[in-house]
């Protein structure tokens, strides 16, 4: 098929890319050949509503068909993946990062049209993950891995889905509020008679309304309620009082006085109030608790790492292993872009391995016949074998996780504001009880406890406890909004307190992936897409980059094409004899900057020009960290020297900048400012950073695509994001003043219900009246301040 | 009054039947993803078969 009239700019029917040069099949451009091959295999199925649902809903398939899933057939693998099984129906989940629209969601849920062996298949939208359903005796769990990303739909297995047992979801804050809000409804219903002063004949039924609110009230202390009256008892037993001590009193005081009222018929009781109270108490929880469930936020090496690798065995064949089972002595395959799973030995001749993720080096590392390379590194370029020095476990890589970082259990070492609060609270409401008991005591003794349950029922700080689940849920909401995810609300809170922050380099301050290429020199149209068909035949990662830089589609032949380790590459193209590679072996003697990489260009032993390889830095990235100032404590890198100076240019002189750190020093430097007495935030992106993450009181993953592997951190931030970084601190450090504003308005409250409670006046309907307009003011307030001042702080950088 | 009683219980029932359907519910994993069966009540069952010309134009193309 020929066609030359190519539009401005043409986008891929599957993907949405910018076409550089165009495959058309059936009238519709694409952009490679690995969207081609999609769009074919749906088309041939009759599955092209995919591409009614979404335009292009399909993702770019990098490098992905040459990943063979036929490990997962070994029966020990399979079993290990499967959550069911028996001879003619299996079912698996896998996780699929790329699932994003309705369109993957339709055509993942008709897997079972592309293979008659696959009987049913799910989405879970918010996971992203699919559940498939299958036949093992017409299709094998590897054929089935092999389906979905044959059309375009990758699932991730790594070795940490060995360790199976995945917690299930805490559904019992979910029923605990469903039912003190089914109580409340109630309650509330029967105790309307009360109020509106029902004809006083009927003493019957208002008796039988007063004990329905007893049972119904029963089970939302001992059911919704009980871990209020757990924490407080564990907070006697660690003597320390915690809010939910005054909380725990004030819901036995309402629920003991109110059943005593009843019983003695002596009153309607605060029924109404007790369950209204445990409900938006747990209301308040549940908003807190705002998880990210498609995002992990614990994980270590093993995610990182595949499941298995191919192995030599006896009979001289290639068959695939789980990589636990790896002992020093083997032998394995790994092919390009695949991880070395465990410290080893090259055995071919030579190969680049990639460790930016591992240690942060951002070039490329070229190792010999005999070299070791180590675990974590990725492979690039054509397949090589290995001789296996060290199990997985043991692995230099993995050892940083014996650290003593890895090991604390998340012992908070900050002391939350609202137990800080709580603690003067109930110190004052104990005084205050202790005064009116004395005095009552002495005036009317009968009533003396029905003041004393009072107090402790008005005191019952349920406004103070919901100021932080709504402030704090707020916060976290809002910057999930600009796709900073954390982990918890505490986060929220050690945020605010942050007077240092330390970055990484490689991957968080520039980009890991795409450096910046410019050409210099005088290279024609023709010569450019020459060299652009050259360097494609070149596994060299430089060439790579420059290969992807040239925007010209290149055919023709090549002859005598030689690739000369650490040299170049040599060819004759229509009579004219092209070197791509080194200065030397062009025949270039400038001296260049150091800090970036070179391929240079001759043609007939003319230099024609170069191409200038250099990281890129994140965009208006300065910026932000002008705006941090002092705070902006160091950086912290894996990588060589050579990128010293755009670094300090960037960062200035009042920052360290520390480089050749080991994943063990970063760790370390982040410990030391800690003990000089600063609250440290890291902010990283690789595996080289997790130490530092974990040790830092705050731990920030940068990350381009939240579908692919972070390291164990506070909070997950979208690459694009980082430049917002300042005001995020800002808005949390914010948080904190909304925070004890609201403490204010609900002691402001707490002081009129007081007043009326060491008086003697507090009537049921009193108390069913302030409770709720104390609680439902201090919500509101907390959430639309975080909202306002979450908009005045991002509304100045967009 | 005793009709109000009646009344009463009838209402407690009802109520105690809806707060077990959703129990019922949240347990059986209806909560779990509330994204997915939004769309997915929307795709039409049979998948979309090509036209007989579709077809024709298709075979010609091929040639």
């Amino acid at each position: 098929m020929t066609r030359t009239d190519v539009v401005a700019e043409t986008t891929c029917f599957h993907c949405g890319a910018t076409c550089e040069e165009i495959h058309w099949n059936n009238d519709k451009p694409f952009c490679c050949k690995g969207c081609e091959t999609v769009y074919e295999i749906l088309d041939s199925n009759n599955l092209c509503e995919y591409y009614d649902l979404n335009a292009a809903p399909g993702t770019k398939t990098l490098a992905i068909t040459d990943t063979s899933y036929a490990y997962l057939d070994e029966p020990e693998i399979t079993a290990k993946l499967l959550t069911f099984n028996s001879p003619s129906f299996a079912s698996a989940d896998f996780f699929v990062p790329s699932v994003h629209c309705v369109s993957c969601i339709w055509l993942l849920e008709n897997l079972t049209k592309l293979h008659p062996g696959v009987v049913d298949s799910k989405v879970n939208f918010v996971k992203k993950t699919v559940h498939v359903d299958f036949n093992p005796a017409k299709i094998s769990l590897g054929t089935v891995a092999g389906l979905l990303a044959s059309v375009g739909y990758a699932p991730r297995i790594t070795l940490e889905q060995e360790k199976k047992e995945k917690p299930r979801t805490d559904r019992s804050l979910i029923l605990k509020l469903a039912i003190a809000g089914f109580a409340f409804g109630n309650v509330m219903l029967f105790s309307f008679p009360e109020y509106l002063g029902i004809d006083q004949a009927d003493h019957t039924l208002t008796r039988i309304f007063s004990w329905l609110n007893v049972a119904l009230s029963v089970p939302v202390l001992f059911y919704s309620g009980i871990d209020y009256l757990r924490a407080a008892v564990r907070s006697f037993q660690q003597k320390q009082i915690n809010i939910d001590v005054p909380i725990a009193a004030g819901l036995l005081a309402l629920f003991f006085r109110s059943t005593y009222d009843i019983a003695t018929a002596t009153g309607p009781g605060y029924l109404d109030s007790f369950t209204g109270l445990v409900f938006f108490l747990l209301i308040g929880r549940w908003f807190q608790s705002k998880t990210y469930e498609s995002l992990a936020f614990d994980r270590d090496f093993t995610s990182y790492f595949p499941l298995a690798v191919n192995r030599l065995d006896q009979e001289g064949d290639w068959k695939p292993v789980v990589i636990y089972h790896l002992k020093k002595g083997d032998t394995i395959r790994i092919r390009n872009l695949e991880l070395i799973p465990a410290d080893s030995i090259l055995l071919d001749a030579s190969a680049y391995i990639d460790y930016s993720f591992v240690t942060g080096e951002a070039k490329p590392v070229k190792a010999k016949s005999g070299d070791k390379v180590f675990a974590g590194g990725r492979l690039i370029g054509t397949a090589v074998s290995l001789a296996v020095e060290k199990s997985t476990s043991q692995s230099q890589l993995t050892s940083l996780w014996n650290s003593d970082a890895f090991k604390k259990v998340n012992e908070s070492k900050y002391k939350k504001i609202i137990d800080r609060a709580a603690r003067n609270f109930t110190w004052v409401i104990m005084a205050v009880a202790a005064v009116t008991a004395v005095y009552w005591y002495m005036t009317e003794p009968a009533s003396m406890w029905l003041v004393i349950t009072s107090v402790l029922m008005v005191a019952c700080p349920c406004a103070l406890a919901l100021a932080a689940p709504f402030t704090l849920g707020s916060v976290l909401r809002e910057l999930g909004k600009r796709q900073l995810y954390l982990k918890n609300a505490d986060v929220v809170e050690r945020m605010g307190t942050i007077n240092a922050v330390v970055f990484d380099k490689t991957g968080t301050v520039t980009h890991g992936q795409d450096p910046e290429v410019d050409l210099v020199g005088e290279l024609d149209e023709h010569e450019l897409a020459k060299v652009k068909l050259l360097t494609g035949f070149s596994t060299h990662p430089l060439s790579k980059f420059v290969h992807e830089y040239i925007r010209k589609s290149a055919t023709g032949s090549v002859d005598d094409f030689r690739e000369l380790p650490g040299k170049g590459i040599q060819a004759h193209l229509q009579g004219k004899v092209y070197k791509i590679g080194s200065a030397a072996f062009t025949g270039f003697h400038e001296k260049l900057d150091q800090s970036a990489s070179y391929v240079f260009v001759s043609i007939d032993d003319e230099v024609k020009g170069y191409f200038m390889i250099r990281t890129m830095i994140r965009r208006n990235i300065s910026d932000m960290i002008q705006r941090l100032g002092n705070k902006c404590k160091a950086l912290l890198s894996g990588d060589h020297e050579t990128e010293k100076q755009p670094m300090t240019h960037i960062f200035g002189s009042h920052t360290t900048l520390r480089f050749n750190q080991s994943p063990h020093d970063k760790l370390a430097y982040i410990h030391e400012l800690q003990t000089s007495g600063n609250t440290v935030m890291m902010v990283g992106d690789g595996l080289n950073d997790a130490g530092a993450l974990k040790q830092a009181d705050v731990g920030i993953a940068v990350t381009d695509d939240t579908g692919v592997f972070t390291p164990a951190c506070d909070g997950i931030l979208h690459g694009s994001e980082i430049t917002k970084l300042d005001k995020m601190l800002e808005l949390t450090r914010a948080s904190s003043t909304i925070l004890k504003s609201g403490f204010a308005i609900s002691f402001f409250y707490n002081a009129i219900a007081l007043s009326f409670a060491v008086s003697g006046h507090l009537t049921p309907l009193v108390a069913a009246i302030l409770m709720p307009i104390s609680s439902i003011s201090v919500v509101s307030f907390s959430t639309l301040a975080v909202k306002w001042v979450a908009n005045q702080k991002f509304n100045d950088i967009n | 009054m005793s009709i109000i009683a009646l009344l009463i219980s009838i209402s407690l029932t009802i109520a105690l039947i809806f707060l077990g359907v959703f129990l019922w519910s949240m347990k059986s994993g209806q909560y779990d993803d509330t994204y997915t069966p939004s769309v997915r009540m929307l795709f039409d069952n049979d998948v979309k078969r090509p036209t007989e010309k579709e077809t024709a134009v298709k075979a010609e193309l091929k040639k």
